[in-house]
């Protein structure tokens, strides 16, 4: 391991960590990045959506070789029972743009191309080295171990940038390690289909894309969601429940899986595809309260190990640049007025964030993450039955007067959930959505 | 039981499509010995999306991190109680997601 000091070690090659390291680099800072895989990329899992406004603030001419999949053009959002689904979809060529605004991506490859940058922009990237402590002295963050020889390595800050999983900032007791309550277990499979094929199935041309993100009994009554993103010659495919309801149900998260991949609105849309890689990781879920102190003396925590996620809106590795972003401007900031990497400084982090867009969403949803938990069973189960059988009754045509078609529509909602219980989910919905 | 059989089956076909470079003889998870497994160990032979936990003649549970996607749903359920113990492996080993 390098001998000298640095101006900052960031740990972790992911959108947060590449963020970070990038912008302190292309600042002139010395940075080193340690990153434990094979190569950026190799341990880190996602749908995945990247949205472009976050990248754009770092790397401005991203497009000109950043590997991109399809730029969205349809979103398809899909409530589903055994047998049907009840969708929201908007599509507009409006998304056709010049710039557009979301891409589904390949992360192994997207993440390879960010470190690439990194690197170019002046940045000591270290891989295949595993971060194992945070060095301290007087209570002060001043480098980290690492499992090489000589492995310890010293400098003014780190950043944190070790995903949800991380170990090093709960083992040093500077934040709680994730609860089962607070994250989710999302298991993913990539099926490779000839593009055409997929446009063909989709209703897209040239790098046009769909996402669908679907909920409902898929997940058997635990609070989860799933996901099908079009790539150009493949297509993602997952589903997610939190970890604390896979552990009350015992159900193994393939056989959830399998069964969606089975579901009859999903099985056409993969058929004949060659699966070419099974993956499982945990995404952060606790929202608004979950987010730990994020600075310290000597170290900032950014990206999913900050539980850095909007659950509602799908948004994680934008939070995630953007908070590598904000860290990297704030210790460039405390830097060039010469100052020390003390707690009091590096807590400008803590303002940038809570100006920001981030703290800003998670705010707004600070209640959903509960409401999930106790609403749970109903939204994943009884409701999408009963507006399955609402549709259903009101689209066949068999003789019976619409008036009391309604009627029945709301008898079966009211003798399922009954008034108290319709009010109260309904109050609270809209209470965790404001 | 043979709808278990089949479920491992199953998941051990899909871990045939990933990339491992397996740190031989250095699991980077362990049990703490036990005889008589806890509610938590025991969904874990459930849980684990690599299907790495299992149960042996004696009932009790066992790890083998070969197939481990290093999620850690095992570390968030059972590291609290000191059941199981887990750190990443060695740098540049363990699983290589090629599209991740």
């Amino acid at each position: 391991m390098p001998t000298e000091k640095f101006d900052a070690i960031v740990v972790g090659a992911g959108p947060s960590g590449n963020a970070c390291a990038y912008t302190l680099a292309s600042r002139g800072l010395k940075v080193l990045q340690i990153e434990r895989g094979e190569y950026a990329g190799s341990k880190n899992v996602q749908g995945a959506i990247m949205y472009a406004n976050m990248l754009e603030k770092i790397i401005p001419d991203f497009r000109d070789d950043a590997p991109l999949e399809r730029h969205i053009i349809e979103q398809r959002m899909w409530y589903m029972d055994d047998t049907s689904y009840t969708g929201m979809h908007y599509r507009s060529d409006d998304f056709n743009e010049e710039r557009p605004n979301r891409y589904t991506i390949i992360r192994a490859q997207f993440d390879k191309w960010f470190s690439r940058k990194v690197r170019e922009a002046g940045a000591l990237v270290i891989l295949e080295t595993t971060v194992t402590d945070l060095c301290f002295s007087g209570g002060k963050v001043i480098g980290v171990k690492t499992d090489r020889a000589g492995g310890t390595v010293l400098a003014d800050v780190v950043v944190m940038a070790e995903g949800v999983n991380g170990l090093l900032g709960s083992r040093a007791g500077l934040r709680e390690a994730p609860k089962p309550e607070t994250v989710a277990l999302a298991v993913k499979e990539m099926h490779f289909l000839p593009a055409e094929v997929i446009e063909a199935r989709f209703n897209v041309k040239g790098d046009e894309g769909v996402v669908i993100e679907a909920a409902g009994t898929i997940t058997k009554g635990m609070a989860g969601t799933a996901f099908i993103y079009t790539n150009k010659e493949s297509i993602s495919l997952g589903i997610g429940c939190l970890v604390s309801e896979f552990a009350k149900t015992g159900m193994t998260p393939y056989g959830l899986l399998e069964a969606f991949k089975r579901h009859p609105a999903v099985a056409p849309l993969i058929a004949g595809s060659e699966v070419k890689e099974y993956a499982a990781h945990l995404i952060p879920e606790g929202g608004y309260k979950a987010v730990p102190q994020l600075f310290g003396d000597g170290w900032l925590i950014v990206g999913d190990a900050g539980q850095f996620v909007n659950a509602v809106h799908r948004e994680g590795s934008n939070l995630a640049m953007t908070t590598g972003r904000l860290a990297a401007e704030t210790i460039f900031q405390i830097k060039s007025r010469r100052e020390p990497m003390t707690a009091e400084n590096l807590s400008l982090y803590q303002k940038m964030i809570e100006s920001s867009f981030i703290m800003k969403d998670l705010k707004k949803y600070k209640r959903l993450p509960n409401f999930l938990h106790s609403a749970g069973e109903h939204l994943f189960g009884t409701y999408p039955q009963l507006i399955s059988k609402a549709a259903q009754t009101y689209l066949r045509v068999d003789g019976k007067d619409k008036k009391s078609k309604e009627r029945d529509i709301v008898r079966s909602f009211v003798k399922t959930r009954g008034v108290l219980g319709l009010a109260s989910d309904a109050w609270k919905l809209a209470r965790s959505w404001r | 039981m043979a709808m278990q059989e089949l479920g491992s089956t199953r998941v051990e076909e899909k871990l045939y499509q990933n990339r491992y470079l397996v740190d031989a003889g250095r699991p980077h998870i362990s049990i703490t010995p036990h005889d008589v497994p806890s509610a938590v160990l025991l969904s874990l032979t459930k849980l684990c999306p690599a299907g790495c936990y299992s149960t042996n003649a004696k009932g009790q549970v066992e790890v083998i991190p070969d197939g481990c996607l290093e999620c850690g749903t095992c570390r968030v359920l059972g590291e609290p109680s000191g059941e199981i113990n887990w750190g990443y492996p060695r740098g540049g080993y363990g699983v290589l997601f090629k599209f991740g």
